[in-house]
């Protein structure tokens, strides 16, 4: 575990050492004289492409210049320029942010953005520009979504070093917040890692001792998974070989948010490592819903629209049982929730279904 | 000259009916329509007659116009004292009476750019005094000789001659030159008050040169002082153009032709007409150059009329009877009222319609005091009077509503006035009240001329601007900017010397200077 602790401040470090290196190649353009460019990759539609090797969307070649040269450049590069001071404050002084914070504190340097949208474009900029993900430049989403399981984390947060923490401690899960992400793995007994898409299912499982049961750690999505939970997962099958299981409503939707934690999304094209292409979604899958009996709904227009839309998608190309459950899905037209396995008992998802398809995903 | 036709038309067939019987019959078409409008046609005829006056001998004008309340007439309307005292060019005693006793006095035979075209000018206005409050008119006058005379008038409306009620004779001490007249009316003076003060400022517009004071009947004071002594130079007197004659105008010319033999008369009454063009011309209408003009009948002359608008070889009029404002006194005058921020003024070159000489000087002010009005602000002058009814009736409403604006970048909402002058021996009123000019053909293409000229001019002003604009603006940015790229690569760097960048800015400013 020693050589995992090092590898999060080794990755801080890069990332400081990646920031300053844009500052310097700024700094030496306006020092000799000259008005700075910058080159980084495209990230328009036509430049992102699916990597089925790498099994994500990638950006392509085509790359894009700014220049402070250009009048209609020189906002943004400057914002970019602040962005990546304001970053690399956070960063070195081990203080964290939401993209809410980094809107207001511009203003601090009278570097007022017109809206929300546009820092949010700022900060994906130097996102793309340094390949790292805003989570390791210290500023985090709003959204939280929760872990519960037996696995012992190191804080590295200022003010926690040292401290130890065992993610069974609170029954209703341990936050995935900039503290936990930034924590190294000290121990687990833990050997598979359980992704469940509503809070509700994630409360039931630890209630009904799931975790114990199956060895497993719980993860609530909260829907769509966030960016910084997608890239824990992918610590949690990378840095301690765990298997990946998602579980989510038996409907278009549910389906993508399993497949958004397994190939990523086309907005995070420019990032690595947020996804775990090794992930399977376990459920609940059409033919669930047909074997299982399960009370259900009719698929409405946008659910089917959205169907088409999957069918299309490269994403779900890798895999033939994705194409199985949109063809079975549209064949039925209907959709079921996780929660509808109460119609067998609260217990039954538990003990019937989960053992079931967690050997299937094998 | 129209309505003079009609009047003496009616005479020849009525013989009871003078002139003066005729507009008190008819008053209507000089404009007195009623109370408020009444006041305000009186004042305007009063006042133009004094800046001819003062213009005729370059002198400029100093005109003082009081307007006071003397009674009660009717719930709406009041008796009104006017009194306006120029120092114009006076008039010798013996012409006094008939001047403003008498309708129609004074017709011309020979032509050139006056205000009063039409004869009527102060006497309708003093005939309208007359009919409404009974009382005479005072007249005092001095040419700046030993003496000043003073009359006090009525008019015999049936017979149209002037009454005098008293004549006195002033030694005059301190060499005094002017006319002053005074005389009653009845009007209502609050509803015109508006149109009277925009009159004024409008005259002082277009007579950059003049002094204008005016005292209203509250004892309120407004003064337009002149920007300038420049006159333009004073019309020449000119002779009828054959294009513009009309069977009237042709008999009068034989009542009081000295010439024996056609071949004279032409030369002799007639706008550039030589030898030859009338030997020409005589051919053309198979007369004989030695025929005597008095011994012409009625049909000849009617025929003569019509082969002098039919003969396709008369020299063009030339413009010298015509006075323009010029673009310089132009300028001062709407500088002096207006202060716009851009203006630009331009002079047609002479034109003729129907024989009548004319000339059509066009004018855009933006900015400044022009008010922003939602459309443009259209000043109308015809021989420097300002024209302030009926402006949507006038040719110049519809040259500037069919203009494309877009494409020299002005919209309507700018704060622009469009200043339109025509002078002309005639100008083509529509109306014998003066208010709009007629749609001609010649004159509608010479005002869309004009326009297109000043618009053009407007529109490279309005692009500079802008350029001047974005320019600022550009230079702005790179000065916010810069600094500030510079500040954050410094932190980031983790430099201590902040990079120079003055080099950087002086290299956009530079370019932006090229770009002008």
């Amino acid at each position: 575990m020693e050589q995992k602790k090092n590898k999060i401040t080794e990755k801080k470090k890069e990332v400081i050492s990646e920031l300053q290196e844009f500052g310097s190649k700024i700094y030496k353009q306006l020092d000799s004289g000259v008005f700075p460019t910058i080159n980084m990759p495209s990230r328009s539609t036509e430049n992102i492409n699916y990597d089925p090797e790498l099994r994500q969307y990638i950006l392509g070649e085509k790359s894009v210049s700014r220049s402070a040269r250009n009048i209609r450049h020189i906002k943004p590069f400057t914002q970019l320029a602040w962005a990546a001071m304001f970053s690399n404050e956070l960063t070195s002084q081990r203080k964290t942010s939401t993209l809410r914070d980094v809107y207001y504190s511009a203003q601090a340097y009278e570097m007022t953005f017109t809206d929300q949208q546009e820092s949010n474009n700022i900060i994906t900029d130097l996102e793309t520009l340094t390949g790292y993900a805003r989570e390791d430049f210290n500023i985090f989403p709003e959204e939280r979504s929760a872990i519960f399981g037996d696995l012992t984390i190191g804080y590295t947060v200022p003010g926690y070093e040292g401290k130890t923490l065992n993610l069974t401690s609170h029954p209703d899960g341990v936050l995935i917040g900039p503290a936990l992400t930034s924590s190294e793995f000290i121990s687990t007994k833990a050997d598979k890692v359980i992704a469940i898409e509503k809070g509700a299912l994630f409360t039931r499982f630890i209630e009904e001792n799931v975790h114990n049961k199956h060895n497993a750690m719980l993860i609530s999505c909260g829907g769509q998974a966030p960016r910084q939970t997608r890239s824990f997962i992918r610590r949690l099958h990378d840095e301690l070989d765990l298997p990946v299981y998602i579980l989510t409503d038996g409907d278009p939707w549910g389906m993508h948010i399993a497949q958004v934690i397994i190939s990523g999304s086309a907005n995070a094209a420019h990032l690595r490592e947020l996804n775990t292409p090794d992930a399977v979604w376990s459920g609940v899958w059409a033919s669930d819903i047909v074997e299982y009996k399960l009370p259900t709904d009719p698929l409405d227009e946008v659910d089917v629209k959205r169907l088409y839309e999957l069918q299309k998608d490269p994403r779900y190309q890798n895999d033939p049982l994705w194409q199985r459950e949109i063809k079975l899905f549209l064949k039925i037209r209907r959709k079921a929730e996780q929660e509808a396995f109460s119609r067998y008992g609260l217990t039954y998802i538990v003990d019937k279904y989960l053992p079931t398809k967690l050997k299937e995903g094998k | 000259m129209d309505s003079g036709v009609s009047g003496k038309v009616a005479q020849a067939t009525f013989e009871e009916i003078s002139a003066s019987d005729f507009f008190y019959r008819n008053r209507d078409i000089a404009g007195l329509t009623n109370p408020s409008r009444a006041i305000f046609v009186a004042i305007r005829e009063v006042v133009e007659n004094s800046l001819d006056a003062a213009e005729s001998q370059k002198i400029p004008p100093d005109i003082y116009v009081r307007l006071s309340f003397e009674s009660e007439a009717t719930k709406e309307t009041q008796i009104y004292k006017l009194r306006v005292q120029d120092n114009g060019s006076g008039i010798q005693p013996r012409f006094i009476p008939s001047a403003f006793g008498q309708v129609l006095y004074g017709s011309k035979y020979k032509l050139k750019q006056m205000r009063g075209t039409f004869g009527l000018g102060g006497k309708m206005a003093v005939l309208y005094g007359q009919i409404t409050t009974h009382q005479p008119a005072f007249v005092t006058s001095s040419t700046g000789g030993a003496k000043i005379y003073s009359f006090k008038l009525m008019i015999d409306i049936q017979r149209n001659r002037p009454i005098i009620l008293d004549r006195k004779v002033l030694i005059n001490k301190d060499g005094w030159r002017g006319t002053i007249i005074e005389f009653t009316l009845e009007g209502d003076y609050l509803r015109a008050m508006p149109k009277i003060l925009e009159y004024f400022k409008q005259t002082a517009m277009v007579n950059p040169y003049a002094n204008l004071t005016f005292v209203d009947p509250k004892g309120r004071f407004y003064k337009f002082t002149r920007a300038t002594t420049n006159m333009p130079e004073p019309p020449k007197e000119t002779m009828p153009h054959p294009y513009g004659v009309d069977v009237e105008l042709l008999q009068r010319l034989i009542q009081i032709t000295q010439y024996k033999t056609m071949m004279e008369f032409l030369k002799g009454h007639f706008h550039r007409v030589g030898e030859i063009t009338a030997q020409k011309f005589l051919e053309f209408s198979a007369l004989s150059p030695s025929k005597n003009p008095k011994k012409l009948t009625h049909e000849e002359i009617v025929r003569l009329m019509q082969n002098l608008k039919k003969f396709k070889d008369f020299l063009p009029p030339d413009a010298s009877c015509l006075s323009p404002l010029g673009e310089e006194l132009l300028k001062a005058g709407i500088m002096k009222e207006l202060k716009p921020d851009y203006l630009v003024v331009n002079q047609r070159k002479p034109s003729t319609y129907a024989g009548h000489p004319f000339i059509v000087e066009m004018a855009i002010a933006y900015g400044g005091d022009v008010p922003k009005r939602g459309n443009f602000v259209i000043y109308r002058f015809a021989n420097k009077i300002p024209l302030l009814y009926d402006e949507a009736s006038d040719v110049s409403y519809r040259v500037i509503s069919a203009m494309n604006w877009r494409r020299y970048k002005v919209s309507p909402d700018m704060p622009i006035a469009i200043v339109v002058h025509i002078c002309s021996t005639k100008v083509p009123y529509k109306t014998v009240g003066k208010e709009f000019i007629a749609d001609r053909s010649e004159v509608r293409r010479e005002e869309a001329n004009a326009l297109r000229e000043v618009s053009r001019q407007l529109g490279h002003f309005l692009t500079r601007q802008e350029h001047v604009h974005m320019e600022k603006k550009r230079l702005g940015i790179f000065s916010k900017y810069l600094p500030k790229i510079a500040q954050f690569s410094t932190m980031l760097a983790r430099q201590e010397k902040v990079p120079d960048i003055d080099v950087l800015l002086k290299s956009v400013q530079k370019y932006g200077a090229e770009e002008k």
